[in-house]
């Protein structure tokens, strides 16, 4: 394998190179195969479960029980029977979680962008000081608010409807501040005075150059965003009714009529649950894996 | 593309002629003064709506006794306080909290330390094994949820069958505290140790190579080069998950609750029921006790800050003491 890797790695000054062939990076630094080893029990440990759960989802609700697990032919069977529950209106479910993430999402992105562009890049008064409250914010639990929240909804007569899911989560700290630490380092002070020479309203220079510029950014905080949105289970099972229900309080619903009813079916129901964030993470993971790895070098 | 009207633009409509210099000068000036401040606003607008109100609401709220049945409240002071004080099964719920939040974090954290010392090297297929390290984290979490609470079902589970397997009887794995503890913790686990690896990896990343070769040259083993220079490197990163970890380990919630089928009653004599379980027992099912909830959530949020500080100043102290 003489393939040379991509990765930047500094090839060290080892002292016993001697003549063997240089390969990126030294012995010190390669993968033995017991580091492979270690990784892939790892791996499988992560993946088991999750594989489970959609051999269970397969199965003929009789089998479920079998040990070993082994793939049945009742997958499609148990999908439908899942989806013709009409307490969990899992299809419903569905519809509002991408509606409510979707929505959610894009708005942190706008608040977010904007804000983090105005502290990066703008000077105004009480710059320091406000940033440092959206940093503190970022440290407050949510939960702490949620029976003044939902007394709020209330009163908003928001309780059971999507705004009450959607309106709240609108903004996020942490979003603002990832957004001004990437612009900050991203986008050069001299671009932004050249285009206001050119006579660049704040709002041209954020839109024309800005926003171009966070795009890897914007696409990060973006999944994050959207799967942490999508996975949210406190407050829609608080505020929600089983009337308007995300797809978590779905699947809250059919687990409770766990009794009654069989796992096959409510493993079809976990399952289809998991597939759009499994997609997601299939297409953009590496994108994924880049934000959680930079978001620590920065803390 | 030579189109530059934006119809979202906040500034002032265009002038059907090019305005004179000095108006737009003006406006220029308006701009550059009041541009930061428009931008802001709508953070700061929703959040002291949203975030911000709630919190101090809390404090209000937790001073009063709410009767849902009559529409009234009426003031009490720190009855509420005092009530919860008293009540066993809050402190049921508070040593349930702590330990499981301990039997999770410490392990998951160690774990995540090691994965990523595992992954801090040259290898083949580097994006597919972090991506297979990460998946637990990309699950829906109530369907995790569901999904460990039939591998820990208390009769033909899986855990149970892999324990009779090699010949150890399973434990009731809903009606024990610790082995309820254990499977929450293992599920809690199982979602966060890949995401904390991957932290961990990218402040490893950071640190200068020639480090770890010098300190070969001179004869330090891989396990003492972990100890004495990964792990003091990377202090900053280490306190940033422990923080992270305790706000969202007190919190505990939605795996305790899927692992109970739902009830957030946390097992029959509330074996595994958490804080937040409670909160929402007490105020969003039955007796609807608004302020009682409120109560607790401030005692809660207290508990956070005072572990989380805790966590810093020990972590503060050993680390400095092994980087000497």
């Amino acid at each position: 394998m003489t393939t040379l890797q991509t990765t930047p790695v500094p090839v060290s000054a080892a002292p016993a190179a001697g003549r063997r062939r240089r390969r990126p990076g030294t012995g010190l630094w390669e993968a033995s195969p017991l580091t492979y080893l270690a990784l892939i029990i790892g791996i499988v440990l992560s993946i088991f479960p999750i594989v489970w759960s959609f051999i269970i989802a397969s199965k003929d609700s009789s089998a479920v029980y079998e040990m070993p697990p082994v793939p049945g032919s009742q997958l499609l069977d148990n999908v439908s029977r899942m989806l013709a529950n009409e307490d969990a209106a899992f299809l419903y479910g569905l519809a509002n979680s991408f509606v409510v993430s979707a929505v959610v999402t894009i708005s942190v992105l706008f608040t977010s962008t904007l804000a983090g562009f105005a502290f990066a890049k703008l000077r105004f008064r009480g710059r320091e000081g406000l940033l440092l409250g959206i940093v503190l914010t970022m440290m407050v639990p949510t939960q702490l608010g949620i029976i003044p929240l939902y007394l709020m909804m209330v009163q908003l007569q928001w309780a059971g409807t999507l705004q009450a899911v959607i309106v709240p989560f609108m903004v996020q700290g942490f979003g603002v501040f990832m957004m001004r630490q990437y612009a900050a380092s991203a986008i050069s002070d001299e671009l932004i005075e050249a285009a206001r020479i050119d006579g660049c309203s704040t709002w041209r220079v954020y839109w024309n150059i800005v926003l171009p510029a966070l795009r890897p950014a914007i696409g990060i905080l973006g999944l994050l965003t959207f799967m942490q949105t999508w996975n949210e289970f406190l407050w829609p099972f608080v505020v929600l009714t089983p009337n308007t229900p995300t797809v978590q309080y779905s699947l809250k619903i059919l687990s409770a009529g766990v009794y009654s009813q069989d796992y096959a079916v409510l493993f079809a129901g976990t399952a289809l649950a998991t597939l759009p964030l499994l997609l997601v993470f299939v297409l953009f993971g590496r994108q994924i894996i880049g934000g959680i790895m930079e978001g620590a070098v920065k803390s | 593309m030579t189109s530059l009207v934006d119809p979202a633009a906040p500034a002032p409509p265009a002038p059907r002629r090019a305005p004179g210099p000095a108006r737009r000068y003006r406006l220029a000036g308006l701009d550059m003064r009041y541009s930061p401040y428009l931008y802001i606003a709508p953070f700061f607008a929703l959040f002291a709506i949203f975030g911000f109100f709630p919190i101090v609401y809390t404090v209000y709220v937790s001073l009063f006794d709410y009767d849902l049945l009559a529409g009234t409240k009426e003031f009490a002071g720190l009855a509420n306080y005092q009530a919860v004080l008293a009540d066993a099964q809050f402190w049921n719920a508070t040593y349930n909290t702590v330990g499981m939040f301990l039997v999770s974090t410490v392990p998951q954290l160690l774990m995540a330390l090691m994965l990523a010392n595992l992954l801090n090297r040259t290898m083949r297929a580097r994006t597919a094994i972090r991506m297979g390290i990460l998946i637990p984290n990309i699950t829906s979490v109530a369907a995790v949820g569901i999904i460990f609470g039939m591998i820990f079902a208390d009769r033909y589970g899986l855990a149970s069958w892999l324990l009779e397997a090699v010949g150890v009887d399973p434990p009731a794995w809903r009606d024990s505290r610790y082995a309820s503890w254990f499977a929450v913790a293992f599920m809690v686990d199982w979602r966060w140790t890949g995401y904390n690896a991957l932290i961990y990896l990218g402040a490893m990343q950071a640190i200068p190579k020639d480090l770890y070769e010098s300190a070969s040259l001179d004869g330090a083993s891989r396990w003492r080069q972990f100890w004495q220079i990964t792990v003091p490197l990377i202090r900053p990163t280490i306190l940033f998950t422990i923080i992270i970890s305790t706000i969202g380990g007190l919190q505990l919630f939605t795996e305790p609750l899927m692992y109970g089928y739902g009830q957030p009653r946390g097992g029959v004599n509330n074996e595994f029921q958490t804080l937040a379980m409670y909160i929402y027992e007490q105020t969003f099912t039955g007796s609807f006790r608004y302020g009682y909830g409120a109560a607790m959530s401030w005692l809660l949020f207290l508990m956070i800050i005072v572990f989380a500080l805790v966590n810093f100043l020990m972590v503060r102290r050993s680390v400095k003491g092994d980087a000497k």
